[in-house]
């Protein structure tokens, strides 16, 4: 088992001068799926939480009583860094999946790279509605199956892709996201689909 | 570091923060990259300061947001003041994708090459 690295440095740790380019890849799923692990295990700086706060306003819903305008949501997310070279810094940023959380979605992670979904088998209910808004936002995003020991019944990938309704282009990986490596083959993952999928588009006239 | 969210149920405080102004145009990427242009001056609104002296090494949005503790509606309408008065600049999002679109595979290409290298 690889370090889930404990000792890392807080958020000031600047970034060179040169940097420039800052991109963004999404983890999304149910709570205690591992979210905050994954990301923690690949970046360069303690996982740090921020939030959004959204008007009800803002959240598209009709209210002709000005006094509900007070009223507001707040969603916290947290992220993690990787600075990829000189020039170009990747955040990672670990949102709730539930449907209730996705009326910010837009307004957070608009221009995202791409998103990993991550699941725990026991409790896969959780990650259906990401999917589904994933899709309808066609976001490219991988399947992250979350192995945890207590898992009594392991499901193959098959089972759990049949399970989920998942297409076969969208990659399924196995991964333990206390392990550095592990985490950073999920991200690798994403990115070699990303770039398959960007070598497609750009061979059609 | 994990916090409880900070109390901003209360529009007020939001009002308060930002000087009461709700201007348009604060739409801000949460990855785009502040640069100072200038150190904090005396009499500067505190978090206009801080903001300085952060973002003397680039800093995204979100990494401003985290460190003031604000939330990031807060942290974009102070940004958009030390843009306007050009306090600050900008390093905007090279490759944000369209809906529907993908980065280029040149930049896709670097991001693998910099995952495989961490
Ligand atoms: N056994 C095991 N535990 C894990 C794994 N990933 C995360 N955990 C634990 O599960 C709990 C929830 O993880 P967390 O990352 O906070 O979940 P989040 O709510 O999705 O951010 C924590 O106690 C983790 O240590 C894993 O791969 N295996
Ligand atoms: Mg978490």
């Amino acid at each position: 088992m690889g370090s889930a690295t404990s000792e890392l440095p807080s958020l000031r740790l600047p970034l060179t001068d040169r940097a420039e380019t800052g991109l963004k890849i999404v983890v999304v799923g149910g709570f205690g799926v591992g979210k905050t692990t994954l990301v923690r295990s690949v970046s360069e700086i303690r996982p740090l939480n921020t939030e959004e706060v959204m008007t009800r306003a803002g959240v598209g819903i009709d209210e002709p009583d000005p006094a509900s305008r007070k009223s507001t949501t707040t969603v916290a997310f947290d992220f993690g860094r990787i600075s990829l070279n000189d020039r170009m810094v990747l955040y990672l940023f670990g949102a709730p999946g539930q449907e209730r959380f996705w009326f910010l979605w837009d307004r957070l992670f608009a221009g995202t790279l791409g998103a990993v979904v991550l699941v725990d088998t026991r409790r896969v209910d959780d990650c259906w509605y990401a999917i589904d808004r994933l899709e309808h936002h066609r976001t490219p995003f991988v399947v992250a199956v979350n192995r945890f020991e207590q898992d009594g019944v392991r499901y193959s990938l098959g089972e759990i892709r049949q399970a989920l309704a998942l297409p076969a282009h969208v990659p399924m990986v196995e991964c333990d996201a206390r392990d550095r490596q592990s985490a950073k083959d999920v991200l690798i993952t994403l990115v070699d689909h990303l770039y398959d999928m960007a070598m497609a588009q750009e061979a059609t006239p | 570091m994990r916090r409880r969210p900070v109390d901003t149920g209360d529009p007020d405080r939001l009002y308060t923060v930002t000087g009461g102004r709700h201007r348009a145009g604060e739409s801000l990427d949460l990855v785009t990259l502040l640069v100072s242009e200038c150190e904090p001056t005396a009499g500067m609104q505190s978090e206009h300061a801080r903001i300085l002296e952060l973002c003397r090494h680039p800093t995204a949005v979100v990494e401003v947001a985290a460190e003031l503790r604000l939330p990031i509606t807060v942290v974009r309408i102070l940004l958009a003041d030390l843009l306007d008065a050009g306090r600050v600049t900008a390093r905007h999002p090279r490759a944000a994708p369209s809906l529907a679109g993908l980065p280029d595979s040149q930049l896709l290409k670097e991001v693998l090459h910099g995952l495989r290298n961490i």
